[in-house]
């Protein structure tokens, strides 16, 4: 992480009733693209609003390289937002729509003209100068709403969803010229959505957000194989949920008895014998066999469905509770009401800190 | 409502069938016969005589009738000004209510029109006379000392016309500006425009088929009132509008009234074009 650019210190924000927000604290570094991960509702369009200054905190600051932004007003904040639905200005053409930051700042004529044709080049939107928004398709109105953010060359460049509307194919080619975009700019690229696989693809750092609150912060790989929360586990790697009491430790492994069963899970430190502890463990590391173990659960085959590569079984154990497997390929040597058996590997199950268990559905 | 039913007839047209014949039997052949009588010459006693003559253009080219045009357009005029400066900023403040406020708000914009525009125009004359309740207003909170003597004067003309003609500017540029994506002004603040800038670059130009409509809407009436001119202003406003009536009630010079009507039809089209080519504003809100 280079020098910091951006912090945020305790934002709390509440509409009417709701507190949407309940202290936010976070620094970002300079060069930095650092995504906002969460359900929608759980208040990172707000935090993105409250940075721009289209929004005000009830309490806590922004600083903006070192300085108080908070009282500021949106156009005096050195940075730019790439809305969700674009906002293209539908009464200007693409040269206009684009130049308009620039327009307003005063710039020289002929810099702006450099600068715009620049930018247009940057996002391969050469030659469109004349149509109007209502021309273009909306891959190539995304490429107007970057061109007109980053040709402001702004400190901290907001994208709010801006990959939601595209189709997939769109979708995975625009995260990559994104993410081309933001190293060849070396703008602080701030970045919203709610989809997991975008999230880990493009940044370098990810908030995993939840109900107004940080659930954790970290790299794609922490966030993605050490996740601190059961609803961090839960929502970016799909992993299932299980509670026992820790009953030994042993050469980094914990043993964890749940009912009458008994599982492994990787030693954190965070828990100790006697005490109840939350495990997280992803659907495929889940190993599905017929022979029993001595460690593992035992459980029936309830649905067999195959999506996207992957054979995905959901396992009822024996308290009644749901567990997906999946693997990759089709073939599986299980029928649908067969008794199995199922354990992993003690390193690829890990403890989480399990307060917001209940009430947590995994996404997908 | 580009659909078709088998036998190749569009919906759209079937369904707007009844529009065009109203259009045809109440709007279209009225015209025509009016441009007919305009030709054609008065009678001694009662109607017309199928004579053709262009006597009753020439007439009013005799600069008592011209000076009547220039004083209904310049009534227009001044109108039409001081009804953008106050309903733009009405329709425009109205569309950013809650839901259950616009409705209020549009509600007591209504109610006015349950009643007759003429009642209207008697409430002005108690409100304007000599001691009436704009006199005892004033001269009651000391701005004033002795009666204004309002009614019966331009200005009171101006405030009539102002008051009947301003909720159609109103509910023009409130169906614009309601229709407006406001994130559009949030972009622009976020690109550095101050709100006035994002104002003028941004939701003026995007509210202005409201505006224009608006202008459209009300312009054209304020040509033509006649009686609001005649309660408010006595007899010293005369305004074509006026002057038609009077041609065709009173002196029963039907032929004359039609070429004045015809005249003033075709002047007010002409300063719409010309309007709608200088702000160069395609789409009028509610019209095509």
């Amino acid at each position: 992480m280079g020098q910091s650019i951006l912090t945020l210190q305790g934002i709390e924000k509440s509409f009417e009733e709701t507190k949407v927000l309940k202290g936010i604290s976070l620094e970002i570094g300079e060069g930095e693209f650092i995504t906002f991960l969460g359900p929608s509702g759980c208040g990172k369009t707000t935090t993105l609003r409250i940075i721009s200054g289209l929004e005000q905190p009830d309490a806590g600051r922004v600083f903006l390289a070192g300085e108080d932004v908070t009282e500021l007003a949106p156009e005096k904040r050195d940075v730019n937002t790439v809305f969700q639905n674009y906002a293209l200005f539908p009464h200007m053409n693409v040269y206009d729509n684009v130049a308009y930051g620039l327009k307003i700042r005063k710039t020289p004529k002929l810099e702006i003209r450099d600068r715009v044709m620049n930018v247009l080049a940057m996002v391969q939107l050469s030659g469109y100068e004349k149509r109007m928004p209502a021309q273009l398709s909306g891959g190539q109105r995304q490429r107007v709403a970057i061109a007109r953010a980053i040709v402001n060359k702004p400190k901290v460049l907001l994208l709010d969803e801006p990959l939601g509307a595209l189709d997939l194919q769109l979708r995975r080619q625009m995260q990559v010229e994104l993410k081309r975009l933001q190293r060849k700019l070396g703008i602080t690229f701030l970045y919203i959505t709610h989809d997991q696989e975008e999230a880990i693809n493009m940044s370098s750092r990810i908030v995993v957000m939840h109900d107004g609150v940080l659930e954790q912060v970290g790299t794609p790989d922490e966030v993605y194989y050490h996740p601190r929360t059961s609803y961090v586990a839960q929502f970016v790697g799909n992993a299932n949920i299980l509670t026992g009491k820790v009953v030994e430790r042993r050469e980094g492994v914990l043993s964890v008895q749940i009912g009458q069963e008994m599982v492994c899970v990787l030693d954190d430190g965070s828990a100790s014998v006697g005490e109840m502890a939350v495990i997280a463990v992803r659907s495929e590391h889940i190993l599905v066999t017929k022979e029993r173990a001595s460690l593992g659960l035992a459980a029936l085959v309830k649905e067999k469905s195959f999506a996207g590569g992957m054979l995905r079984m959901t396992l009822v154990l024996k308290d009644g509770k749901a567990l997906i497997a999946s693997r990759h390929g089709i073939d599986a040597d299980c029928e649908e009401g067969d008794p199995v058996f199922c354990c992993w590997e003690p390193e690829q199950a890990v403890l989480v800190d399990g307060r917001e268990q209940e009430g947590v559905t995994a996404q997908k | 409502m580009r659909r078709s039913n088998r036998r190749g007839i569009p919906h759209g047209f079937l369904m707007s069938l009844p529009m065009y014949l109203f259009t045809l039997f109440f709007v279209l052949a009225p015209l025509c016969y009016m441009v007919i009588l305009s030709f054609l010459t008065r009678a001694e006693v009662w109607g017309v005589v199928h004579e053709v003559t262009l006597d009753n253009y020439r007439n009013i080219l005799t600069p008592v009738y011209l000076k009547t045009f220039y004083e209904s357009l310049k009534l227009a005029v001044i109108c039409v000004v001081l009804i953008i400066l106050t309903g733009y900023p009405f329709g425009y403040f109205m569309a950013k209510l809650s839901s259950t406020w616009k409705r209020r708000v549009s509600m007591l914009l209504m109610i006015p029109f349950w009643t007759s525009a003429l009642i209207r125009m008697y409430g002005w004359i108690i409100i304007f006379r000599s001691n009436g309740i704009l006199d005892k207003l004033l001269m009651g909170l000391h701005i004033t000392k002795e009666p204004l003597k309002l009614l019966y004067t331009y200005p009171a003309v101006v405030v009539g016309m102002v008051y009947a003609l301003v909720p159609f500017m109103i509910f023009a540029v409130y169906s614009s500006a309601e229709k407006m994506d406001w994130s559009l002004v949030e972009a622009a603040r976020d690109l550095g425009a101050s709100p006035a800038k994002a104002f003028f670059t941004v939701t003026l130009r995007l509210t202005m088929p409201g505006l224009l409509s608006g202008v459209v809407l009300t312009f054209i009436p304020s040509m033509g009132l006649f009686f609001i001119a005649d309660i408010l202003g006595g007899n010293k406003v005369v305004l074509v509008g006026s002057l038609i009536q009077e041609q065709l009630m009173k002196a029963r010079n039907w032929p004359f009234a039609a070429a004045l009507s015809v005249v003033l039809m075709i002047l007010t089209s002409l300063i719409i074009w010309l309007y709608r080519r200088v702000t160069k504003v395609r789409d009028l809100e509610g019209f095509y």
